[in-house]
C-alpha cells in the first residue's frame, strides 16, 4: 500500500469534490450520519490508493489527511 | 508512513461554517499554507471583509483586524503605514470590493501601498442571500434579477483585476480559480508570490479568486466548478493580469545579457 487517506467524518460536508478528483474512485458516499447533519464520504479500505492527494487538495473542509510512504 | 497533507498551522481546528463546496474554504486554506511555507506567522495581519468571510478571523491563527464593509484596503493601509515591517493582506469578496468599498479599493490600489488583497469573486452577494453584485454575468439569474441580468437596467460585469491593471500604482494581479486541484495549486502559486512581493517592498498586489457558490448559484457543488470553466472564464479570463516585478526581473536579465 502506497498511500492512504484519513476522512474526518465530522468535518466533511458532502460536497463529493473528493469524489470527483479521485482518479481511482477510491472515496464512496455514504448513509451515515455525522452530528452536523450531513453524511461523510467513505474510504473504500483495502484499495490501493497512491496518495497523490487530489482529493485532500480539493477539500474545501480540510477534512482529508494524506499519508505516503 | 508519513503525513503528506495536513491541516496548515497557521489554520485553526474550527469547522469552516461555509456552505459545502464554497470556495472562501479553499482559498483560507491556501493562504494559511502560504503563511505557513513562508514562515510569516507571527508578522502577519489579516483584514477580513464584511460578507460571507466576516468570520474568517475564526479560522486563521494570526492577527486579524475587521474592517468596516468594503474598507478593508484603507485599514490595510493604516496597519501598513504603521507597522511597516508586518505582513498586511485583505481579503474581500466582490460586494465587498466591487461595490461597496470600490472607493477605498481602486485609491489604495492607486497609491500602490504595499499591501496584498485576496478578490473572492463569486458573482453574487453570498451571505444576504444571492442578490445581484456588479460581477454577475450578463443573463445570470439572482434573487434582484429573477429574469436573469441585462445590461440596459444593470450595466456589465466589472472587471476588477483588468481596471485595477490600468493604475500605475499596482504591481502585481493575477486571476485565477479554485474550481479543480491543478488550478487550486495554481492559485497557491500566486497568492505565495504576492505575499513574496509585499515582503520584498514591491507594491501593491491583488489576486482576483474566481470562487465557485453552489447555495446562491443553485447548483450542485461539481456544476458549479463547471459552470466557473464554462461561463465565468469566458468573462473573467484566467492568468497573469500584470507583474511588473517579473518583467523588470525579465528586462534586467535581458539587459544583462547583452555584449
Amino acid at each position: 500500500m502506497k498511500g492512504h487517506i484519513v476522512i474526518d467524518s465530522e468535518l466533511c460536508k458532502e460536497c463529493h469534490l473528493c469524489i470527483h478528483a479521485c482518479k481511482k474512485g477510491l472515496i464512496v458516499p455514504s448513509h451515515e450520519y455525522n452530528s452536523r447533519g450531513y453524511r461523510p464520504v467513505r474510504f473504500k479500505e483495502g484499495e490501493e490508493c497512491t496518495g497523490c492527494a487530489l482529493c485532500a487538495t480539493t477539500c474545501p473542509d480540510i477534512a482529508i489527511e494524506v499519508y505516503r510512504e | 508512513m508519513k503525513k503528506v497533507f495536513g491541516r496548515p498551522k497557521s489554520m485553526k481546528s474550527n469547522i469552516f461554517h461555509y456552505c459545502a463546496g464554497c470556495g472562501h474554504s479553499l482559498a483560507h486554506r491556501l493562504i494559511a499554507e502560504v503563511i505557513d511555507e513562508l514562515d510569516i506567522r507571527g508578522i502577519t495581519i489579516g483584514v477580513p471583509p464584511a460578507g460571507c468571510a466576516v468570520l474568517a478571523y475564526n479560522y486563521f491563527d494570526v492577527d486579524m483586524i475587521e474592517a468596516q464593509h468594503g474598507r478593508g484596503p484603507a485599514t490595510a493601509t493604516g496597519i501598513k503605514r504603521a507597522l511597516p515591517d508586518r505582513v498586511v493582506f485583505s481579503y474581500q469578496g466582490d460586494g465587498d470590493l466591487a461595490a461597496i468599498g470600490i472607493a477605498e479599493s481602486f485609491h489604495a490600489a492607486n497609491r500602490g501601498e504595499n499591501i496584498t488583497v485576496i478578490f473572492m469573486n463569486n458573482a453574487v452577494y453570498g451571505m444576504t442571500g444571492g442578490q445581484m453584485a456588479p460581477t454577475s454575468m450578463l443573463g445570470q439569474k439572482t434573487t434582484t434579477s429573477p429574469a436573469g441580468r441585462k445590461n440596459v437596467l444593470d450595466g456589465y460585469p466589472i472587471q476588477i483585476s483588468e481596471i485595477f491593471a490600468q493604475l500605475p500604482g499596482t504591481s502585481y494581479i493575477e486571476r485565477c480559480t479554485v474550481n479543480s486541484p491543478a488550478s487550486i495549486l495554481k492559485a497557491k502559486k500566486a497568492i505565495r508570490k504576492a505575499f513574496q512581493y509585499q515582503i520584498d517592498g514591491l507594491g501593491f498586489s491583488m489576486i482576483e479568486i474566481l470562487s465557485p457558490c453552489p447555495t446562491n448559484w443553485k447548483m450542485t457543488p461539481i456544476d458549479s466548478c463547471r459552470w466557473i470553466d464554462e461561463v465565468m472564464t469566458k468573462q473573467f479570463p484566467l492568468g497573469v493580469i500584470k507583474d511588473i516585478p517579473a518583467e523588470a526581473a525579465k528586462a534586467r536579465k535581458e539587459g544583462g545579457q547583452k555584449p
